[in-house]
């Protein structure tokens, strides 16, 4: 067990010193950052002089090391943009997007579930025909139509939703919460339904066909023998030896969510780091590149490490061999 | 003119039976009796037509100022303007003819999603014949990038190489460059996919005897590998090709529509979408819905066209 985890955790921190140094190279080359920096009328000599002073005459190896050492402090240099730390700047916005990611994630995992499941146990139903046929459309239709389609219908014809912002927000601490005000609840509908739809038909097909196969096996059949009733197969035995599956990719999803959270919150210009990144790319803001390539990156790695974890701890298939040395 | 190779009376087979070979093959058979991919195909063709031939066809020319009339702005679909001309879609707020600009924009649209699935088919094939043929440690260098890069959404990929090209080029030259960044930025968004296939296709391959007698003839390396492995691995690629197009399409909408994609000078699908949801509060929605229900019916006909290809190819997944 030890021995695994320590073993995924080089693997991240290998991928993460990959991607540290992919973003250091962005940001040492990608534009002149002294240029950006000073004024119009400064000097060459100002300019070297700002040169030595912020390690740019240094080697390369010693800039890189002193990239990732502000990292692991959570140090990313100024935006050139906003004039402020990065690091402030992203931290400010990630409760936007975390509570956005997570309200999303929510409603693909109930009602994913449950169409899937739905499907799965009336296979020849009319009704499965449509959700199915729905789906298809839905994967092929882009994230940020659909979210022009919503704020169409809920926003200009029925006027019953807000169709951008986060509404009223609260201060917990640094958090700043759009979670305790009934506008922000409000706000949050829209934007979160759009960001689900993409990862709530993956989860449905996945969860109709893990049900589907499930179905088949002998200790449902058996279960039916038993004289079970529908409800105890279909949830107690059924639905329990899908899910394991359907944790993992929900999981490994999350982190897309937060990556096409950037659409979303374009559409619905919902202050999350996302649109922080695009108008960043727009101007080329390279500090704040830089900072959500690692922040994003980071992200992914983690959620990795613990989904491997979980999956370890879950299947005691895999437990067993990695005792027997496999 | 002694001894022909079959008697007179028998008939000349050649044409009539190529054709018909071609009439029956599977291909053609399973597309015959798909009604879906032959709407789909038809939609997909007039789409692609149209676009191509947009400087001929299309009834304005939306970016010519000298023809734009800026009391004809706004004017709704199917109505005589204020200077008395017609717009089957309506025009925007320069009085650029909608269906016009979706025209021209579909063009641009094509242009970037053909062109990028065609670098990253290239790219991609190309690793991959090399990871597969080649295998060991430029293998496991390959494909790691390939998992690594599969792992993240293509479209965040895209947006940051887009960026780092932004700020590589010079700002005066970005507007020319813009449009071949984005093919760049696409295509080495979606080359994965393609490395993973041709990379599995070419370890089975490999084991085959044609390849181990091309080896033993002591035949170039790089050409067994074009000539030999290629054409036998062609199948999934161009199934992926077909629905890598569809993406490529929506990724170039997506990017637009977020604004960094194509210059707002040559607007394609996407840009005409951001620009056309400007006006959606204030009641003028054929800006947006006409170029919105294009992009929807491009992407959807050429992902269906892949999802045929994938079954006709593949007769084990019937």
């Amino acid at each position: 067990m030890l021995a695994f985890i320590l073993r995924r955790l080089g693997q991240s921190v290998l991928v993460m010193l990959v991607v540290a140094f992919i973003a250091f190279m962005v940001f040492r080359y990608v534009g002149d950052p002294v240029v950006s920096m000073v004024g119009q009328d400064a000097t060459i000599g100002d300019i070297e002089e700002l040169r030595g002073r912020l390690g740019l005459n240094d080697p390369f190896y010693v800039q890189f090391a002193r990239f990732v050492g502000n990292a692991l402090q959570g140090q990313f240099g100024i935006s050139y943009r906003l004039q402020q730390p990065v690091s402030q700047l992203i931290l400010e916005r990630l409760p936007a997007t975390i509570e956005l990611a997570f309200a999303s994630s929510f409603i693909a995992l109930v009602f994913g579930v449950m169409l899937g499941i739905y499907t799965a146990l009336k296979p020849r139903a009319f009704s499965t025909a449509v959700v199915m046929t729905i789906s298809l459309v839905g994967v092929s239709l882009p994230t940020f139509l659909i979210g022009i389609g919503l704020i169409y219908l809920f926003a200009v014809e029925l006027q019953v939703l807000p169709s951008f912002g986060r509404g009223e927000v609260v201060n917990l601490g640094w958090w700043r919460t759009g979670l305790l005000t009934e506008s922000g609840w409000r706000s949050l509908i829209l934007p979160a339904i759009t960001l689900s739809l993409f990862q709530l038909t993956l989860i449905m097909r996945l969860v109709r066909a893990e049900m589907l196969e499930v179905m088949r096996t002998d200790y449902i059949r058996f279960a039916r023998a038993r004289g079970l009733s529908q409800r105890a197969i279909n949830f107690g035995h059924a639905l329990r030896n899908t899910l394991v599956p359907v944790i993992t990719i929900a999981g490994l999803q999350l982190g897309s969510v937060i990556a096409f959270a950037i659409i979303t919150e374009t559409v619905f210009q919902w202050p999350g780091v996302g649109s922080l990144f695009v108008n960043s790319v727009q101007v080329v803001d390279v500090p704040v590149m830089a900072a959500y390539l690692v922040f994003v990156a980071l992200v992914f790695v983690v959620i990795n490490l613990i989904v491997d974890i979980l999956y370890f701890i879950v299947d005691p298939r895999l437990r067993d061999g990695a005792r027997t040395g496999r | 003119m002694t001894d022909l190779p079959h008697s007179p009376e028998q008939p000349v087979p050649a044409r009539a039976s190529r054709f018909a070979t071609f009439w029956r093959s599977d291909l053609v058979w399973s597309y015959r009796h798909s009604p879906v991919t032959i709407v789909a195909s038809i939609v997909a063709l007039a789409l692609v037509l149209m676009a191509v031939l947009a400087p001929w066809i299309a009834p304005y020319n939306p970016f010519n100022p000298a023809t734009l009339n800026l009391m004809d702005g706004m004017t709704p679909p199917n109505s005589a303007s204020y200077t008395g001309r017609y717009f089957l879609f309506g025009t925007d707020n320069q009085g650029r003819d909608v269906l016009s600009t979706i025209m021209y924009g579909s063009r641009v649209s094509l242009f970037v999603g053909v062109l990028a699935t065609l670098f990253a088919m290239l790219l991609g094939v190309g690793l991959g014949l090399v990871a597969g043929y080649v295998g060991g440690f430029v293998d496991a260098v390959i494909m790691r990038i390939a998992d690594v890069q599969l792992s993240f959404p293509a479209i965040l990929i895209a947006l940051l190489i887009f960026g780092v090209a932004r700020g590589i080029i010079p700002p005066n030259q970005q507007e020319g460059a813009a449009i071949w960044v984005l093919i760049i930025a696409i295509g080495l968004a979606n080359w994965a996919q393609f490395a993973r296939t041709v990379r599995g296709a070419t370890m089975v391959e490999r084991q085959k005897d044609y390849v181990a007698a091309a080896r033993i003839l002591g035949v170039n390396p790089f050409i067994i590998l074009l000539r030999h492995v290629l054409p036998n691995v062609l199948g999934p690629v161009l199934v992926i090709g077909t629905i890598g197009l569809a993406l490529a399409i929506i990724e170039e909408a997506t990017l637009s529509y977020l604004g960094v994609g194509v210059p707002p000078t040559q607007p394609s699908l996407g840009t005409l979408i951001r620009i056309g949801q400007q006006f959606l509060f204030s009641g003028e929605w054929w800006i947006l819905l006409f170029p919105a229900i294009a992009l929807v019916l491009l992407a959807l006909s050429v992902n269906l066209l892949g999802d045929w290809l994938r079954d006709a190819l593949n007769p084990k997944l019937r």
